[in-house]
């Protein structure tokens, strides 16, 4: 079976170390935030210049001063600082912030990734993501493994104007944890339930397949 | 007014010396801490041909949306602009030019050109659509850009609380693009919620110093909220 989206969160908290500083993107990515493990402390950055982000506030509590980058209004968690979006992106850009994790429309074996801008549709704008992808080092790609149409999102070469060039090593799909190296793409471990020959089929660009691949555990 | 003394007491006069075709930087990340007032002045003196440097552009009816109701803004330069219906719209019919611009490169652009940097080099667009017709070099063995700095004929800032000479503070994330646009103005005016006196200001907890402030005005502000969001 394909991973849920909360599977998906919860197989890149994993992934989460205790100390960590760490920029959650919007959709899948933000649901990381609620599979830290018991006990550990990560501190999330918001890139519109909070690190220490907290729960949503109740009405109570709401104030139009504190939001996400998402422009969701937040709280800020004990221990939290707030400063300007030169500093926010200092942070970032000087790889300061230990994990990154964002969604994507395309990855290739080089690492490069698409996920701003569709030819011929409304460009909206990167946002923030050309400066997370080319300023950290670790980074995790969240992303269904194909389109609704069963075209392959992990291609040879991304056919999408790229938001980042040789940056990603690191993608988790609905079907499999695929690290990047050297050119191509390798299986390192798959969804439960899911066979070799299903991710092979639905992966464009060239795929290393180890003779034993693991199936991911959770708790 | 005599000295440091900043404060105008009309929006007419915070605005003075706008005209047709200069450049307004303005502080705000979606509709948090963005000017509101000021905003509105500009939309009253129905000054046209704008270019205006803001990491979004407001929501139809609010924000620096309402200048795009009378076709103020040429261009715009932003990181990310789709909340916007109007906006779109004028895109789409050649009405409006856009240069959508990496978030950090933007506020990079805005810190850099208020400190007399003309460019500098960044990781963020090598090998994107970002990094066409600019200038690469390699250092260490990675490739970077080069990106030119920016400045305007007017800042517009929101700040939370400001004393006569200008200093600023910023509440919470209210901050965001404030203080790097207040730098980077040849006029910032910067409109806060309460003016106190010279000295009420703890020097050491001032964001913005006076010396790039040259209109201070009190305002009332709506403070909109783009997305409501509570725990359920």
């Amino acid at each position: 079976m394909a991973l849920t989206r909360e599977q998906m969160a919860q197989r890149v908290a994993q992934e989460l170390r205790d100390g960590y500083y760490v920029n959650l993107g919007i959709g899948i990515p933000t649901l990381v935030a609620n599979f830290v493990p018991q006990g550990m402390e990560v501190m999330l950055q918001s890139e519109n210049g909070l690190l220490g982000m907290g729960a949503f506030p109740t009405e109570e509590t709401l104030d139009a001063d504190m939001i996400n980058a998402g422009k969701q209004t937040v709280t800020a968690v004990k221990g939290a600082s707030i400063f300007s979006s030169a500093e926010s992106f200092a942070m970032i850009r000087g790889g300061h912030v230990d994990l990154t994790v964002l969604g994507a429309f395309e990855v290739d074996v080089h690492g490069n990734i698409a996920s701003w801008m569709i030819p011929n549709k409304l460009v909206k704008g990167m946002g923030g993501a050309m400066d997370l992808v080319a300023g950290a080092d670790n980074i995790i790609v969240t992303m269904t493994h194909a389109s609704k149409n069963g075209e392959s999102k992990l291609l040879a070469d991304c056919s999408l104007p790229l938001t980042g060039k040789g940056c990603i090593k690191k993608v988790l799909t609905d079907l499999a944890w695929i690290e990047i190296d050297a050119g191509q793409f390798t299986l390192v471990e798959r969804a439960p339930g899911v066979s070799v020959e299903e991710i092979v089929e639905k992966t464009a660009g060239k795929l290393v397949v180890p003779e034993h691949v693991p199936e991911m555990t959770f708790a | 007014m005599a000295g440091f003394d900043k404060v105008v007491l009309s929006y007419d006069e915070a605005m003075a010396g706008l005209d047709d075709g200069m450049t307004v930087i303005a502080g705000g990340f979606g509709l948090c801490g963005i000017p509101e007032n000021l905003i509105a002045e500009i939309k009253r003196r129905q000054t046209k041909g704008l270019t205006v440097v803001s990491n979004n552009c407001g929501v139809d009816g609010f924000g620096l949306g309402i200048l795009l109701e009378d076709k103020q803004i040429r261009k715009m330069v932003a990181s990310y602009v789709g909340e916007n219906a109007l906006f779109e719209k004028q895109l789409l019919n050649g009405e409006l030019e856009v240069d959508l611009t990496p978030q950090g490169t933007l506020a990079e652009k805005m810190r850099a050109g208020g400190a007399g940097i003309p460019a500098f080099y960044t990781a963020t667009g090598v090998g994107t659509p970002v990094a066409e017709g600019k200038e690469t070099r390699t250092f260490d063995g990675k490739e970077f850009l080069l990106e030119e700095s920016i400045t305007g004929d007017f800042a517009i800032v929101k700040g939370w609380k400001a004393d006569r000479y200008g200093n600023v503070m910023y509440r919470h994330t209210a901050q965001n693009f404030n203080p790097l646009a207040a730098t980077a103005g040849k006029i910032t005016v910067v409109e806060v919620e309460e003016i106190v006196e010279v000295g009420e200001l703890e020097p050491s907890q001032i964001h913005t110093p006076g010396i790039y402030v040259d209109r201070v005005i009190q305002g009332t502000f709506e403070k909109r909220i783009e997305k409501v969001t509570v725990r359920s």
